[in-house]
Formats: C-alpha cells, structure tokens, sequence
C-alpha cells in the first residue's frame, strides 16, 4: 500500500501547502523588513526555523531587543504542539526510517504537513515525506524572500483576504473525516469550543495562544479516547 | 547599524529551540505504541490540533470580522462537499475578499 507513496506524490499533495506558505511568509517577510531586519535575514529566519506563528513572534523581539531567554521561552511555548504532532507522526511512519531519515525530516513537521502526512491511509515513508516537506519548505522560502524584497507592493485588500487561506486548508482537512465519523465530529466541537473560551474568557485569556492549543487538544483528544477508542489496526 | 551578533543569536536560538521540540518524540519513539488509549488519543490529536487553532483565531484572520465569517462559511460549505485543500482555501479568500470590496463600496468601515 505504501509504494503509492512516493516522492513525487509527497510534492505534489505538499503543492497546496506550498502556495498557502507564500501568501502567509509573505506577510511574514514584509514584517521582518518593515521591522528594519535585511532581507537576507528574513530569509535565514524562515529557511532555519519554517515555523509560522513560532518565527512571528521570535522576530517580534527581536526587532524590539529582547532578551535571549524570553525568546528561546517564547519559541517554545509556541512550538510545543510540534512535540504532540511528532509523537503522533513517530507511531505512523513505518519501520524502515532510518535515523538519520527521522532526524533530518523532523526539522519539517508544520501544522499543515503534519496535517497532510496524517491523512494518509496506513503508514507513511521517508520518500513520501521528503516529497510533502520540499514543496511547503521552497514555497516558505520563496514567499519569504517575495515578501522581504517587495516590501507594500500587495494591496492591502489582497493581503487580507490572503490572511484566511492558512485557516482554509484547516478547515478543508477537519471538516470530511467529521462528516463521517461521530468521534472526531466531538473532538472537533470540544477543541474549537475550548479554544474559544480561552480566547474570550477574562483571565484565562492571558494564556499564550501555545499553550491554549497544547491544553485544548490534549483535553478533547484524551477524553474522546476515554469515550471512543479507536479499534486496533483499524485506526485511521 | 544593526548588532549582527544580537539578531544572528536570537535567530539561532529560535532554530535550536524550535527543531528540538519537533526531533525528539520522532527520534525517540521507535516502537510503535501499544496501549490503547494512547493509539486512541494520538489518532484524535490531529483533528483537536486543527480545530484549536483554527477557531476563534480565523474570525481575526483578516480586516474584519463579517468578511472572515463569510470565509470561514464559505469554508466549510466547500470543505463539506469534500473540495481539495486548494479549493477551500482559495474559495475561502475570495469570499472575503468579495465581502470586503463590497463593503467598501457600501462605505462600511472594515
């Protein structure tokens, strides 16, 4: 089942991702340069770090001094969901991944590759993965560097309308598996429910949004597990 | 001008921070996971994940709130009828962005 997944396949299902990362490095290239940083910084950000909201916010202080610490504390509060993606992805790829393989593909693991990867019927190999992180990562990259050299070119009512197509592809990817199966129907509800109580709720709203997502998703996922488990072999 | 050395650090501390977060559970985790709950709870992680983060946070994603709204119902009406990752993604940027051209002329503010 998995020879279908192959390099080509893993690039070409990463062309969606790839052209919803231009729009939104885009946006991220134009902040650093207004911001003052030389475009090839911006570049360097974005080719070693390929994280949306994570590099967003590290760049923010940067540019307003920040200190080290409260950088390297920031990145990660607002990466550690990638730990929950990881463990995720390290029960669905197969046996045959190598180290190696699993220490240079890990540097690839997004909300969307994530996402993409996990759809995948059975498990998934290293050719196919490469394939789904090369598309997105060129894509960040170049968007980027578009974004960084073409400071205010986009017109504003073009950028913003831009801004929801990251949520778009969520939404296209949460949506069919919940029309099918109750479960992840609830898990999706119980999530976005949550989420927006810690959004809206005074006090509770103080929480970076890093941890609202880690809090959110590990409290729907565990208690749709309790309620729903999932048959073995049988999962998705 | 700028203090290359501050920028380069903090960039590199960035890096660090963020692959070690996503290299660990993917390089330490070899054997598949047996326990049924844990299989259970890693199948749903994906879906809440998404849905964390996409809700309440695609209503700001834009200029205003009504043009996000209409995207995000365009969003779903498409993602319902099973469109491909592109199709909703671009079907949700051209409805706010027809809804805030139209509001626009109407003279709403954004």
């Amino acid at each position: 089942m998995s020879e279908q997944l192959t390099f080509r396949k893993g690039l070409k299902d990463g062309l969606p991702i790839c052209l919803g990362y231009i729009s939104v490095s885009f946006a991220f290239g134009m902040m650093a340069t207004q911001g003052g940083l030389p475009v090839w910084v911006a570049l360097l950000i974005s080719m070693t770090n390929l994280t949306s909201a994570g590099q967003v916010a590290g760049t923010a202080l940067i540019l307003s001094g920040g200190m080290y610490i409260e950088i390297a504390v920031t990145t990660f509060v607002i990466n550690i969901r990638y730990m929950l993606m990881s463990l995720s992805l390290s029960q669905k790829v197969d046996a045959a991944m190598t180290n190696l393989q699993r220490w240079v593909l890990s540097f690839g693991v997004t909300d969307e590759i994530f996402a993409v990867a996990m759809q995948q019927k059975g498990e998934i190999n290293a050719r196919y993965l490469s394939g789904l992180i090369f598309t997105p990562y060129f894509g960040w990259a170049l968007g980027t560097f578009l974004g960084a050299a073409a400071t205010g070119i986009l017109p504003e009512s073009l950028r913003s309308a831009l801004g929801i197509a990251i949520y778009g592809m969520f939404i296209a990817i949460i949506i069919p598996p919940s029309r099918t199966s109750k479960p992840i129907l609830r898990v999706v509800l119980l999530a976005g429910a949550l989420s927006c109580l810690f959004t809206f709720t005074p006090g509770l709203n103080l929480l970076s949004s890093g941890w609202v997502i880690i809090i959110c998703a590990v409290a729907a996922s565990a208690l749709a597990a309790l309620r729903y488990p999932v048959a073995k072999e049988a999962q998705t | 001008m700028i203090n290359y050395t501050y920028v380069l650090t903090g960039v590199l501390i960035m890096a660090l921070v963020t692959y070690v977060v996503r290299m660990l559970p993917l390089v330490v985790f070899r054997r598949k996971i047996t326990n049924q709950f844990i299989q259970s709870f890693l199948a749903y992680v994906p879906y809440a994940v998404l849905s964390a983060m996409t809700f309440p946070a695609i209503l700001s994603s834009t200029a205003s709130g009504w043009s996000a709204a209409a995207g995000l119902l365009v969003a779903i009406l498409l993602a319902y009828k099973d469109k491909g990752l592109l199709t909703v993604a671009l079907g949700a940027t051209a409805a706010v962005f027809v809804v805030e051209q139209g509001m626009a002329l109407a003279g709403f503010p954004l």
